[in-house]
């Protein structure tokens, strides 16, 4: 959770270049998706899904949640995996999972390429 | 940390888990209970050792650190400036604190009737400060967080008792404290007890979340985080309060405040029957 002002720094640059890409190229393929998707989720600026969960291909990763795999057997119905990462209180109100679309902590773009990528998993 | 845009105040008081209307004596025999049951193999005293009560391997590193503890030469300084400070009026700390060598950490906080307040050790030091006729120090470190430790130092194995709240003034005091200690706050949206309650053993991210019974015991704190800067890494309880509560883009409320005040209330009473055993020494 504690953030190195460099990483900061990296991951805000990183964000603005994948602004400034998806201007230029408005149809963002499925890949390319992914790809900023798994940016997003473990940029300790954006996501950082890592903070609590496992996922393939990240570091030091936290335990308070479960280990994000198996996704597509976890939830068949893709937009229930969207409305889990939008908003954990949906489904336990008390949740420790930070509310990422309500609280504006994800704008929906990215929350859709989080969505992308973890579907992947 | 300082450029975080969104930094939402508006704390969401769900309808938490806890009871909001149990007395303190019973918050207190649940909080122990809960804790005891969580972590089974920690003798309750061990507690006041945080997150090494709970984590075994971090625990020989740091206790390799304990041998030549970064704190000491900073209970040193506070023991000096005990003795040697002056005050406009030639007074000194002594005349405020004439038993400061047998121990007075464990008087605070405490709620004070008459003036409607908590009244925390380094709110004491203050005001002895001003009402000598010198300037008031900092809260959050250096010469506060000194002689913070060197009090803190001298009260060393002497048991937490924070008295029971009683009236309705204390006990409004202590409910603001344990509803800050279980709101959910900042855009993160994620209350003290989310992590060093529910969750406390867990890893966030590297972090082991440390159980918040027997939080305070060892407090003020040299850590090596807040050395970075200056060398100097003591800081106070409530400089930690902000810290923890900017982890969650909440923006903190002053050290000393009310809010922070109240809280140290209620998260001391929750230690109750175990030691003190500051100044300590973290990551
Ligand atoms: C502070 C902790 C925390 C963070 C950060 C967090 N989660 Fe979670 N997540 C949880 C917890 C705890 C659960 C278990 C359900 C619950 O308690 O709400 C969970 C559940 C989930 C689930 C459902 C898993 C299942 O199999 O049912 C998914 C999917 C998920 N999280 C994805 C994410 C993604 C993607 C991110 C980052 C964008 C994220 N989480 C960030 C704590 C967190
Ligand atoms: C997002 C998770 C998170 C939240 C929310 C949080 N903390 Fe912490 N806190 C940590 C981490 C990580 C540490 C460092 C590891 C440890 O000792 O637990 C820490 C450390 C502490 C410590 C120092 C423990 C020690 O032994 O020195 C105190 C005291 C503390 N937190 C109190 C609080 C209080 C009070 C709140 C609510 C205002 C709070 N925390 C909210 C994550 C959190």
């Amino acid at each position: 959770m504690r953030l190195s002002a460099r990483i900061v720094n990296t991951a805000a640059s990183v964000a603005v270049l994948i602004g400034c890409l998806s201007l230029a190229a408005p149809a963002v393929s499925v890949a390319g998706a992914v790809e900023d998707g798994k940016k997003i989720a473990f940029s300790k600026k954006k996501g950082n899904c890592l903070a609590c969960h496992a996922i393939k291909g990240g570091k030091l990763p936290g335990n308070i949640g479960p280990p994000l795999v198996a996704m597509k057997a976890r939830f068949p119905v893709k937009n229930d995996l969207k409305k889990q990462i939008t908003d954990a209180r949906v489904k336990n109100k008390h949740s420790i999972m930070p509310p990422f679309g309500p609280h504006q902590i994800l704008k929906s773009g990215e929350i859709d390429k989080v969505v992308e990528f973890i579907y992947t998993l | 940390m300082k450029k975080i845009a969104a930094i939402i105040t508006a704390v969401v008081m769900l309808a938490s888990p806890f009871v909001v209307n149990a007395s303190p004596q019973q918050d207190l025999k649940d909080f122990r209970s809960f804790f005891k049951k969580k972590f089974p193999d920690t003798p309750m005293n061990d507690f006041i050792n945080g997150v090494y009560s709970v984590h075994k391997a971090s625990r020989e590193q740091w206790e390799a650190f304990e041998e030549f503890p970064s704190y000491e030469i900073y209970v040193d300084k506070g023991e000096a400036l005990f003795n040697n400070t002056k005050f406009k009026n030639g007074k000194g700390f002594k005349n405020c604190f004439p038993r400061a060598k047998r121990g007075i950490k464990g008087n605070y906080p405490y709620f004070d009737t008459k003036k409607g307040k908590v009244v925390t050790l380094e709110g004491t030091i203050n005001k002895c400060i001003t009402s000598n006729g010198s300037k008031k120090w900092g809260w959050k470190k250096g010469k506060m967080a000194h002689l913070s430790a060197y009090l803190s130092y001298k009260t060393r194995g002497q048991t937490i008792k924070v008295k029971t709240p009683k009236g309705k003034k204390a006990v409004a005091a202590y409910n603001r404290g344990k509803a800050h200690f279980y709101a959910k706050r900042g855009q993160l949206n994620m209350s003290c007890a989310d992590c060093h309650y529910y969750y406390s053993g867990n890893k966030i991210r590297a972090d082991i979340l440390s159980p918040a019974i027997g939080h305070v015991s060892h407090f003020p704190v040299y850590r090596n985080k807040w050395a970075k800067k200056t060398g100097d890494g003591m800081g106070t309880l409530h400089r930690r309060y902000g810290g923890c509560n900017k982890q969650v883009r909440a923006r903190p409320f002053k050290a000393q405040s009310a809010e922070y005040s109240a809280l140290e209330y209620f998260h001391t009473y929750m230690s109750n029957g175990l030691k003190w055993n500051g100044p300590g020494q973290r990551k």
